[in-house]
């Protein structure tokens, strides 16, 4: 508590508005600092505030008198005291300046003044126009003190907290079973391929709820929109399904786009296994056996198939040649190449095309072919070394033999001249 | 008469050659039971000389720099025909050399081939011992990779223990208070430069006095049973090079030196670092020893031993009395046992606690 | 004493230290040979690289150059100034290309498009492309690894 204390003194200290304030006395601090219950709060809370960073201070919002030592005077509606906002006040109570862009200017004139307008066309903002208590307002998202930066880790807004800020509410079954609204969105997009790469792997780049809902216009996309959310990002992909035959048939059949096969908050990483005629394949959920939509799938399909053994095959040589020791730097950057046409080949699925996909899966293959042949040939090369030394052992075996009958021939002959020496020597 | 023998004549007219063919066949070797540990001298050598035109070699592609160093030993070892061969014979038949040199020394010592009159021979070998050590330290560094760079800083930081010189020796290897960029072109310097200097000089004089003084005999050899060196023991010689040259080849097709990760000096020290094998025992020395011992600091203590072990080895021809009366002393055996158990065992011990 | 023995044995014998020697000479000479001639247009070191030469890259094009084991993308960009990318996606790791017609990076697998910073303008990519550092030396282009 005191470690508390000491680092809201710290900040207070620190931070410009204090010094602002120190100059010009704040009674609202002063007093508000000592009393205790729920209105201490506010006092401790404002040095980490951006309002009052920027030179705001309570008086800015809720009005009064700073500079009277009793709180009599310095609350007194006469003043312009406004108090504490009612919830059913809060949007117009901030709206005040934040849909004003003259005041905007002054402080931040890169934030938007549109929030307030934006709200109340949102699905939360049309509740809290006829007065369901449930929807949140500004300061349930945004905190009523101590409001950060939405690009402040620590603020709720900061992308990574987004959506454990929704599910405050939207994973509260008390809440939502009043609505008819479902609980399971956050647990599903935590277990998906975006929940994954933004709240496990930290990628800010990955969509939150808002990437997709919106945050202050908050609502369920329109099915014919869904494209256009999720091209946001996937656009080559949804450029290809535009142009495909099935833009017509869902178009005709009233389904959405990309979310017919993906899913929405439970969008797993897609594998192969999804296209084709097999078990998990989601093509056969509309297409018949025989029809043309149902061939098409399995061409696709095996088109993928294709590349992936060839790549298969091209990986196992190149595996084979490092653990032999050999380099294989040249093999890898083919695979490399390869792994860039089944990655394509993959996106291309959604022009529903087999012809469209055949040139890329013809160029992944050629790039697979040279990486295995690159690799068969450093396992030549391997055997060539082996062959290589025991050529050179033979050789060395032979000298080695050379040199042994050599020795044996000199120390015989010399044993012979020994004897000889007794004996004169024959001329020869 | 063939061009041999024209050539010869040629020479001989000329240049008088007759001492020097005297001397390179006058000498002959004793033949008993301990005749086989006259072979690893010869040995060491050829594997001297391997280890000359290996490096020669690699020198056309090396470049001495903590930029490039890593780099173009990757470059030899997967661009250049053969470059993985050449490397590998260098970098084994550098640890087989220094394998032949101990062993070498080793039966020098137990056969008292040191007593009067080769004293000299004995101090030059074992200089040479020491200069293939140095070039076992440099040249360990030259391929800038990690294992390499932080041996060498162990290393360097060892030399600096020693009081006095040591701080002057580690600045003088490092090329400025860390091992970096100079120490790289400074080893290299050392590799390439002035160690081959003291080599070829020491290995001269090694080689000129054994001519001039012919084959020692241990003292309780009695037979004067010997062979010419040449042809009849140079050929037992060729021999023994071909094996090893079969050896040096079979390591370096199967196992081939490796290259790991380049340097970084800004990475922590990975763990189990550990020196070449031949300095492993003084590595683990200086490991097991106590941090304070009789009021010093033992790490100081330790180099000082092995300081003053080297100088005794120095010394052997002189501090062995009895045998310059020719006499054998069971003392001097155990030491010499004691001191290769010590050394085989700390070896041992280190690659055995390396694992854990 | 049969003359014939000793002479096939001599003969042998001759073969052995003759032929073995010569052979051994040539085992030992072949591999030095082939070391000392220069491997074919490879630059030796990865920490930098010869991407092309000054005249080969016009205005608003680029090359593909390999970087290791990695592609690298380098850049005349409308302006004239070289530019050096790994031209690795930082998406699913495909291989980026160079849009010409709009001046951008482009990845055909997802659509990923990055400026001539390097810095992502739209689709999938995390994060931007790693730059190199790019010299001219003479008539080469050197790109480099930042260090």
């Amino acid at each position: 508590m005191t470690g508390y204390r000491l680092r809201v003194a710290l900040g207070l200290l620190l931070c410009p508005g204090f010094v602002w304030s120190a100059e010009k006395p704040n009674s609202c601090v002063e007093c508000h600092k000592q009393v205790e219950g729920q209105t201490r709060g506010p006092a401790t809370l404002a040095a980490e505030d951006v309002h009052f960073q920027r030179g705001l201070s309570c008086v800015d919002c809720h009005g009064g008198d700073p500079t009277a030592m009793d709180p009599q005077a310095a609350m007194d509606p006469a003043k312009g005291f406004l108090g504490r906002p009612r919830r059913e006040q809060i949007p117009q109570f901030c709206a005040r300046c934040h849909a004003d862009p003259a005041t905007m200017r002054k402080y931040n004139p890169n934030l938007p003044t549109d929030q307030y307008a934006k709200y109340l066309t949102s699905q939360h903002g049309k509740r809290f126009s006829v007065g369901d208590a449930d929807v949140p307002v500004c300061i349930s998202c945004h905190e009523a003190h101590g409001i950060r930066s939405k690009k402040d880790p620590a603020s709720p807004v900061y992308p990574t907290n987004i959506p454990g800020t929704c599910a405050s509410c939207h994973s509260d079954a008390s809440i939502m079973d009043k609505h008819g609204l479902p609980v399971n969105q956050h647990w599903d997009y935590s277990q998906s391929v975006h929940g994954q790469a933004l709240l496990f792997r930290g990628d800010r780049a990955a969509p939150h709820c808002a990437s997709c809902h919106g945050s202050h216009e908050a609502a369920k996309p329109r099915t014919v929109a869904i494209g256009n959310v999720c091209a946001q990002c996937h656009s080559l992909t949804r450029d290809l399904f535009a142009k495909s035959p099935h833009k017509a048939a869902h178009e005709a059949l009233g389904l959405p786009e990309c979310e017919v096969c993906h899913g929405n908050h439970l969008i797993r990483k897609p594998s192969d296994e999804m296209l084709g005629t097999g078990q998990d394949a989601v093509c056969v959920s509309c297409h018949e056996p025989g029809s043309t939509g149902y061939v098409t799938a399995q061409q696709m399909r095996s088109a993928i198939e294709q590349l992936k053994t060839h790549m298969a095959s091209a990986e196992a040589a190149v595996r084979h040649a490092a653990e032999l020791g050999m380099d294989v730097g040249d093999a890898e950057f083919e695979l490399r190449e390869a792994m860039t046409q089944l990655t394509q080949e993959r996106t291309y699925v959604h022009s529903f095309s087999a012809a469209t996909m055949e040139p890329i899966a013809e160029e992944g293959t050629h790039h697979a072919l040279r990486a295995e042949g690159q690799a068969r040939q450093a396992i030549r090369e391997f055997h060539f070394r082996r062959q290589g030394l025991w050529v050179t052992l033979i050789i060395l075996a032979l000298v080695v033999s050379g040199l042994l009958l050599k020795i044996r021939d000199l120390e015989r002959s010399d044993s012979t001249d020994k004897m000889d020496d007794t004996s004169p020597r024959d001329s020869s | 008469m063939g061009y041999f023998e024209h050539l010869r004549a040629f020479l001989h007219e000329r240049y008088r050659l007759g001492g020097l063919v005297d001397l390179a066949t006058h000498k002959t070797v004793p033949i008993h039971r301990h005749s086989v540990w006259y072979y690893w001298g010869g040995m060491t050598l050829v594997l001297i000389g391997i280890q000359i035109i290996s490096g020669v070699l690699l020198l056309l592609y090396y470049r001495p720099s903590a930029q490039e160093a890593f780099e173009s030993v990757r470059f030899l070892m997967t661009r250049v025909q053969f470059g993985w061969l050449v490397r590998s014979v260098h970098a084994w038949a550098a640890n087989l050399a220094i394998f032949c040199a101990m062993v070498h020394l080793a039966s020098v010592f137990f056969l008292k081939a040191y007593r009067p009159p080769r004293e000299l021979t004995w101090v030059t070998g074992v200089v040479l011992l020491f200069l293939l050590f140095g070039f076992g330290f440099t040249g360990y560094l030259l391929p800038w990779n990690t294992l390499a760079f932080f041996a060498t800083k162990v290393g360097t930081e060892i030399a600096g223990i020693v009081p006095v010189v040591g701080p002057v020796v580690q600045i003088f290897l490092r090329g400025g208070s860390d091992v970096g960029d100079v120490t790289i072109t400074r080893f290299f310097w050392l590799h390439v430069a002035i160690l081959p200097i003291g080599l070829m000089t020491l290995l001269s004089l090694h080689l000129l006095m054994i001519q001039l003084q012919g084959m020692s005999k241990p003292p309780w050899v009695k037979s004067n049973r010997s062979m010419p060196f040449f042809p009849n023991f140079f050929l037992r010689d060729l021999v023994a090079w071909s094996l090893i040259l079969g050896i040096v080849l079979c390591v370096s097709v199967h196992w081939p030196a490796t290259l790991g990760e380049k340097a970084d000096p800004f990475a922590p020290t990975p763990v189990g670092i550990q020196p070449e094998w031949y300095f492993l025992w003084m590595f683990q020395t200086l490991k097991i020893f106590p941090g304070h011992l009789f009021g010093l600091e033992g790490e100081l203590v330790a180099v000082g031993l092995t300081g003053l072990a080297g100088l005794a080895l120095l010394l052997v021809p002189w501090l062995d009395r009895p045998a310059r009366r020719e006499q054998s002393s069971w003392l001097v055996w155990a030491v010499g046992v004691l001191g290769i158990a010590y050394v085989v065992g700390m070896t041992g011990y280190a690659l055995w606690v390396k694992p854990h | 004493m049969c003359p014939r023995q000793p002479l096939s044995r001599r003969v042998f014998l001759a073969l052995c230290l003759r032929g073995g020697g010569l052979a051994l000479l040539g085992a030992a000479l072949y591999p030095i040979l082939r070391y000392l001639y220069p491997p074919r247009g490879v630059e030796s070191s990865v920490s930098s690289v010869a991407a092309a030469k000054v005249g080969d890259l016009a205005t608003n094009t680029a090359k593909i150059f390999r970087f290791g084991s990695r592609p690298g993308l380098l850049i005349r960009s409308p302006q004239g100034e070289l530019k050096a990318f790994s031209a690795v996606c930082t998406h699913l790791n495909c291989t980026v290309q160079y849009d010409s017609d709009a001046s951008i990076i482009w990845c055909a697998c997802h659509n990923g498009k990055y400026d001539l910073n390097g810095q992502v303008i739209s689709g999938p990519p995390p994060r931007p492309l790693d730059a190199y550092q790019v010299n001219v030396r003479g008539e080469d282009i050197i790109v480099s690894k930042t260090s």
